[in-house]
């Protein structure tokens, strides 16, 4: 076999199993990132990862993770892959085990399992709460191990910014630019991962997710024609603490654990949260979703908040926040298995949560919609087909992706635990196909002419030259505000049409904007603010399709919510009932017409939107979602 | 602990305490001056500038590039209770006016996570080195001082290289040698299967010693802090050593202790430390260094031992 060079740009938890898996099968491996890699956003995941292991004598099973991240969202996702994602997740953790990841232990020296949202078995593999950090780590580790045997090469401190195309469209390298130097260099590589994370700096400040979530390296092969899927579809986590730099993300295993959500029954109750007895307390979530409580999924626990908060006016003070209360719970307990939100909650609020209820409000968390890649379904398995190089490829040939920058497995809203567990699979079959991929090529990249690199090179050395010489009167950092505060009000929990047509509109005066930028410094070392502003750019060019998908679809599916398309479950009515049968028959119609993946394919003039069907060959939709 | 002269409360909770919670969560509280807010004062982020009323003054060193003379800037900024010091630079860079009302560069500065979990954002804050999304502004005496870490080479102003620290992990092989990223399938079920048997039994105890290690998130703060660690010298530093201790507990990193003992056994390895307990009372993740290189020293002198006499 011939050992071909393979590209991966980004080094979170998705990046760097796919570069372990790539040198495995014996190829080459340029690792970029835009800083070290163990700093990725994957070290932010506190709550755990899932896997049934079922060793709680629930009886938990493969084939019910699998329903529950079906149906967890609302059966937009291809089923195929979930399948294979789901049968994987105990060898995962099998791995990571062996790598080193100190998994948390019960008393007989096994792997403890927790609870998590919208599922009814322990399921979640955890270490501490601080479980992303401790699997990136592992992964680091082992990255730094192939460097030392000169399988695996760094490049960290750069940034991506374009790929590069030979004559028949394929992806045959990148241009890159070093953060310190401003240097613009082409890379060759016979193919190219892309594993860039999400991008929830698009509602900035209000989101989860570290400064480095930016979605630009995904809205760069986007404009450069790779098909996005499923923009509309961004969850908000219910429970993050309220900041004005970040909103900190409680995780979900404060529910997980017993956390009981609640506001006081009376708006603008005064009394601290403890001085009001029970009953004068409202358990929204409870009462609402009486089977599931508090840890129903996400998407339903952001609306509920909403709702209690916005339209009923009894968020706490009057404010937008709820209580997230584990004054009930046994400290030790909730020390031992909560230590690390604690901490962060002590720490940037001053206020023990052991003692006082923490307040809450949702944030921008998790993408599930990213760019569009392919599978192969295996027809003996109804899984993904192994090694196929058509799984996780996008529209560009040579080009993949994996992790968070993808769209494949989450529909229409993620479950708790299932992103740190999709982004550590979709990293090994991308790695698997890319290497199938890269083995069938007959022609290596080192003989391809230099004329596109170095067209790209001098394209994007141009766009660098403007931005540092532009002297108009906007500043990159009050554009980003901007662009945070308008998508986080139009195209956030809620959704309304005239609201969005205003903001795609919006979204292109806020593009013309960067005509008239001016960078405020010129220095041509280490220059932040040039690489901040190309990304807020890209940032505004994917906020477009997110608010164009949003706008094109109109219903209520998962994370995406619509109060005018709303159709929900009827009141006191149960499967059988004849209300309830209506209403299934409504949401079956429903389906026809909506049960589709958005695709956005690029235009200068602004996103189109189209739509293609959803494999649902192993669980067909027949349940509406119902949490109560 | 956070201004220079405020009582170290840190030193007192360093010590490993196996009993009790290893998540950190006492280690990492820092001690406030001020009586802490009421829950329901909660800052208002609808409302920008809410809350943001006192005037702070920042001293932060600069310097333009690696080659350059360094220099000192003095900004004011508005801060409200809950600000920390990186959200504090990320306010400053929208519009980066000195004291003297002279518009210079932004501030450059490393950060990621915005809670403590990254390392990315350590410098050093009136004279110690801490991350500084954590140093809360209500904390710290003023002016705040701002300077790069020590001991690395210097990028620009508050940006430092850190490689060395991932080039000491490689020499002390900080890894579980593993055969591939692949399942082991029969072990943990494979495709298709569900769990038969778990590879590995931890116990509770065992568990939450390794774990305390874990988490380093080679922020540098203890090789900032350290007397023997510096650029021209050979220590790996504690950081490192700490890794060796960890990977030497793992169940299957166990097989490879000898020659982690050994390289840490001879030049710039365990002998270079002096002992001075400044790593462990900077770490701010509260990883017990001094315990980790106690230990290597028990370890390396019975390595020592079977070297001689075989076995
Ligand atoms: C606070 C928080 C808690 C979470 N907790 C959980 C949890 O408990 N369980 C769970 O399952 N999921 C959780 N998630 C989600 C999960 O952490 C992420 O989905 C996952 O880590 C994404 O991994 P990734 O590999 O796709 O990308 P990331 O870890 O985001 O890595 C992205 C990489 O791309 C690089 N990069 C980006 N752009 C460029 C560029 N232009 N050039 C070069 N490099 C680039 C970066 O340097 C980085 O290395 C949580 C998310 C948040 C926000
Ligand atoms: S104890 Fe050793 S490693 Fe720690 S600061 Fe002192 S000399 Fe450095
Ligand atoms: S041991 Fe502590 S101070 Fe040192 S690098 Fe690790 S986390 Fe930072
Ligand atoms: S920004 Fe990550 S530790 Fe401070």
């Amino acid at each position: 076999m011939n050992a071909r060079s393979v590209i991966v740009v980004g080094g979170g938890l998705g990046g760097l199993l796919a570069s372990l898996r790539i040198a495995a099968s014996g190829h080459r491996v340029q690792l970029f990132s835009l800083f070290e890699v163990m700093r990725s956003h994957s070290v932010c995941a506190q709550g755990g990862i899932n896997a049934v292991l079922n060793t709680k004598g629930e009886g938990d099973s493969v084939e019910q993770h699998i329903f529950d991240t079906i149906k967890g969202g609302s059966y937009l996702a291809n089923q195929p892959p979930i399948k294979s994602l789901c049968e994987d997740a105990p060898g995962l953790i099998g791995t990571f085990e062996r790598m080193g990841v100190a998994f948390s232990r019960t008393p007989e020296g096994t792997l403890d399992q927790r609870l998590f949202g919208g599922v009814k078995n322990r399921r979640t593999c955890f270490a501490g709460a601080s479980t992303g950090q401790q699997l990136l780590y592992s992964l680091d580790q082992q990255v730094r191990r192939l460097e030392t045997e000169k399988q695996i090469e760094k490049f960290e401190w750069w940034e991506f910014l374009a790929i590069v195309k030979d004559p028949n469209g394929r992806c045959r390298g990148i241009v890159a630019m070093n953060l310190r130097s401003l240097e613009v260099r082409a890379f060759r590589a016979d193919a190219v991962v892309l594993a860039t994370g999400g991008f929830g700096q698009i509602y900035s400040p209000k989101t989860t997710c570290s400064t480095n979530s930016t979605g630009a390296a995904a809205s760069r092969v986007f404009q450069q024609g790779a098909r996005f899927a499923n923009a509309e579809f961004f969850q908000f986590h219910p429970t993050a603490m309220i900041g004005d730099d970040k909103t900190r993300l409680m995780s979900e295993a404060a529910r997980g654990e017993g956390g009981r959500i609640w506001v006081p029954r009376q708006a603008h109750d005064r009394r601290e949260p403890l001085a009001i007895p029970e009953a004068e307390r409202f358990y929204f979530l409870e009462e609402w979703y009486p089977s599931f409580g508090n840890t129903v999924p996400r998407d339903l626990a952001s609306r509920a908040i909403w709702k209690v908060t916005r339209e009923m006016g009894l968020g706490v003070a009057g404010r937008d926040q709820v209580y997230l209360d584990l004054t009930h719970l046994d400290s030790h307990q909730v020390e031992t298995r909560l230590g690390a939100i604690l901490s962060i909650y002590r720490k940037f609020s001053g206020v023990d949560p052991l003692s006082t209820p923490m307040t809450i409000f949702p944030a921008a968390h998790y993408s599930m919609g990213g760019l569009w890649v392919d599978f192969e379904k295996d027809a003996n398995t109804g899984g993904l087909r192994a090694n196929s190089l058509r799984n996780h490829a996008t529209s560009i040939p040579g080009l993949y992706a994996c992790g968070e920058c993808d769209y494949a497995y989450h529909g229409a809203n993620r479950l708790g635990a299932n992103s740190l567990l999709s982004a550590a699979f979709s990293g090994r079959v991308a790695g698997e196909a890319v290497s199938a991929y890269v083995s069938g090529l007959e022609q290596s990249v080192e003989s391809d002419s230099h004329a596109a690199f170095d067209a790209e090179i001098r394209y994007q050395n141009q766009i660098n030259h403007h931005f540092i010489h532009a002297d108009g009167e906007e500043n990159p950092y009050d554009l980003h505000r901007r662009l945070g505060s308008m998508m986080m009000d139009s195209v956030g929990v809620v959704r309304d049409n005239s609201k969005l047509n205003e903001t795609v509109a919006t979204l292109v005066e806020l593009e013309q904007a960067f005509a008239r930028l001016k960078l405020g410094e010129a220095n041509p070392w280490a220059n932040q603010t040039l690489a901040y502003a190309r990304q807020v750019f890209d940032m505004v060019k994917l906020a477009q399709v997110v608010a164009a998908s949003a706008l094109a679809r109109d219903e209520c599916r998962g994370a995406h919510h619509k109060p005018s398309f709303e159709d929900p479950a009827p009141e006191h009515s149960q499967a059988g009932h004849k209300d309830f049968e209506a209403f299934r028959q409504r949401w079956k119609d429903n389906n026809q017409k909506w049960l589709k993946t958005t695709i956005a394919d690029y235009h200068p003039d602004g996103p189109r939107i189209g739509y293609e069907p959803v494999d649902t060959s192993l669980i067909a939709p027949e349940e509406p979602r119902d949490y109560r | 602990m956070s201004s220079p002269d405020a009582p170290d409360v840190r030193s007192e909770i360093r010590s490993p305490d196996l009993t009790t919670v290893p998540d950190g969560a006492a280690g990492d509280m820092v001690e406030s001056l001020f009586t802490p807010a009421r829950n329901n004062d909660i800052f208002d982020p609808s409302d920008e500038d809410a809350g943001r009323t006192e005037r702070v003054v920042f001293k932060i060193r600069r310097q333009d590039d690696p080659f350059s003379a360094p220099y000192w800037q003095h900004f004011e900024l508005s801060c409200s209770e809950r600000d920390n010091v990186v959200a504090a630079l990320r306010r400053l860079r929208t519009n980066p006016v000195t004291c003297e009302g002279e518009r210079v560069d932004p501030v450059v500065f490393d950060h990621n996570c915005m809670e403590e979990v990254c390392g990315a954002c350590a410098m050093m804050i009136n004279g110690q080195p801490r991350p500084a999304c954590s140093a809360l502004i209500e904390n710290l005496k003023q002016p705040i001082v701002l300077e790069p870490l020590p001991k690395f080479p210097l990028i620009r102003d508050l940006l430092v290289d850190r490689n060395r620290m991932f080039e000491h992990l490689k020499h002390v092989q900080a890894w579980v040698r593993i055969d591939g990223p692949w399942a082991l399938t029969g072990a943990l079920g494979g495709a298709g299967g569900t769990q038969k048997e778990t590879c590995l039994r931890v116990s509770q105890q065992q568990w939450a010693e390794d774990y305390l290690y874990s988490r380093c998130m080679s922020c540098g703060c203890c090789l900032a802090a350290c007397p023997q660690y510096d650029e021209g010298q050979d220590f790996v530093g504690p950081a490192a050593l700490a890794q060796v201790r960890l990977m030497n507990a793992q169940p299957t990193g166990k097989f490879d202790r000898g020659e982690r003992l050994h390289r840490i056994m001879g030049q710039g390895g365990l002998s270079d430390c002096g002992n001075a307990q400044n790593c462990v009372r900077v770490c701010p993740k509260a990883i017990p260094l001094t315990t980790a290189i106690g230990e290597l020293g028990r370890a390396t002198t019975v390595q020592a031992l079977k070297d001689l006499f075989g076995g």
